[in-house]
């Protein structure tokens, strides 16, 4: 099981440092990339406290330590899903009335242009 | 080309188009010959053919998209734009070529004498080479009828009318993947009409329908969530509207 902790350690730290890079190579903008510093720290600090973990099995109800980290992840992960489902969407509608209001313009303009030649 | 500013009373026809090359510049010329003197408005849906060219050569007006949006997105610039310009009324026809023009004053008429907000030029005759379309269309017909509170003959169809009452509503909100049916939802729950006319429907004259192969179950499950979708949020402002109600009738009895 320690080992299994571990790995969840590993890959947490993986994340962080995966997520900082592409912040600071601008590949994810600093406000998305707050969901993601949280998720993995909050992954990263439950590998590494064991006793915290053992309490949240405890209170869950589970049989084993390691099912309890898996399903708090498999939870945050939703979350973080959900919010970025949530941002997609909200993107998608920006993006059609921006496209919409493009051609609009662009429609104005010619006719502008043909009126003045 | 450009649209002049319109009168009272003025109708524009819009033509939604996507890779419609073999059959626009035919729908254009056809639409300027039954009905001369209206302008025709084609919406390029950044399609990757000529459509443009082909439409713009027939003589139309063009509304180019800088990229795909599907349908309902292609539909609804056009409306903004009609709705912007201050035309009264506006009849969508597709870009394949089946929809008769002829039918278009008729339509036109039936706006102008109901006084209903969207006139749906109606399939009535039976289509025997598109079985799973009429199967569709009786599907929503039936799912639609305690919804609407009417029976709607062909809600499927996009040879649409809209009056500048309706055309307010969908420059603002309008379902963007299969409009026809939601669009159909979003009227009742503003408490518009809408009334059909029996038209004929011509056999597509190139291409294929993006509704194809395992599609139709995709499209019926996309539709139902999205009908469903829209009576939640009436159903959400009709309950706000009843509290508000409530707390006003409270406020004006003293709160006693």
């Amino acid at each position: 099981m320690d080992r299994l902790l571990h790995v969840s350690a590993g890959v947490s730290l993986l994340l962080l440092v995966m997520v900082l890079i592409s912040v600071r190579r601008a590949h994810i903008r600093v406000e998305y990339s707050v969901t993601w510093l949280v998720a993995a720290s909050a992954m990263l600090a439950l590998s590494l406290a064991r006793p915290v973990l053992e309490y949240i099995r405890h209170l869950l109800g589970l049989p084993d330590t390691p099912l309890a980290i898996f399903l708090l992840a498999g939870a945050v992960f939703l979350l973080v899903f959900f919010r970025f489902t949530l941002i997609i969407s909200r993107l998608r509608d920006d993006n059609i009335a921006l496209a919409q209001r493009v051609a609009i313009l662009e429609y104005h303009l010619h006719t502008i242009a043909r009126h003045e030649s | 080309m450009t649209i002049e500013a319109p009168g009272p009373g003025s109708l524009l026809v819009i033509v939604p188009a996507y890779n419609e090359q073999g059959a626009v510049g035919d729908v254009v010329r056809e639409l300027e010959q039954q009905v001369p003197g209206v302008p025709v408005l084609v919406i390029d849906d950044c399609s990757v053919d000529a459509t443009v060219e082909v439409a713009r050569a027939a003589g139309a007006r063009i509304l180019p998209l800088p990229h795909h949006l599907g349908l309902g997105g292609a539909v609804q610039a056009g409306y903004k734009l009609a709705f912007e310009l201050g035309f009264e009324y506006v009849i969508r026809v597709d870009g394949d070529g089946q929809h008769d023009p002829r039918d278009i004053p008729r339509i036109l008429d039936k706006l102008k004498e109901s006084g209903a907000e969207m006139v749906i030029g109606a399939r009535m005759d039976a289509d025997r080479t598109r079985r799973m379309r009429t199967l569709g269309a009786r599907f929503f017909r039936v799912v639609l009828r305690p919804i609407l509170g009417k029976t709607v003959n062909d809600p499927t169809s996009g040879f649409v009318g809209v009056n500048r009452r309706a055309l307010a509503l969908f420059s603002a909100s309008f379902p963007l993947e299969y409009p026809e049916i939601e669009a159909l939802v979003v009227l009742q729950r503003r408490r518009f009409r809408f009334e059909e006319v029996p038209c004929h429907m011509r056999p597509r004259r190139t291409g294929r329908s993006s509704i194809n192969g395992l599609k139709p179950l995709s499209y019926i499950v996309h539709v139902l969530l999205g009908v469903f979708v829209n009576i939640l949020r009436y159903d959400g402002r009709w309950r706000r509207r009843l509290r508000l109600g409530r707390n006003s009738d409270s406020s004006a009895g003293g709160g006693g």
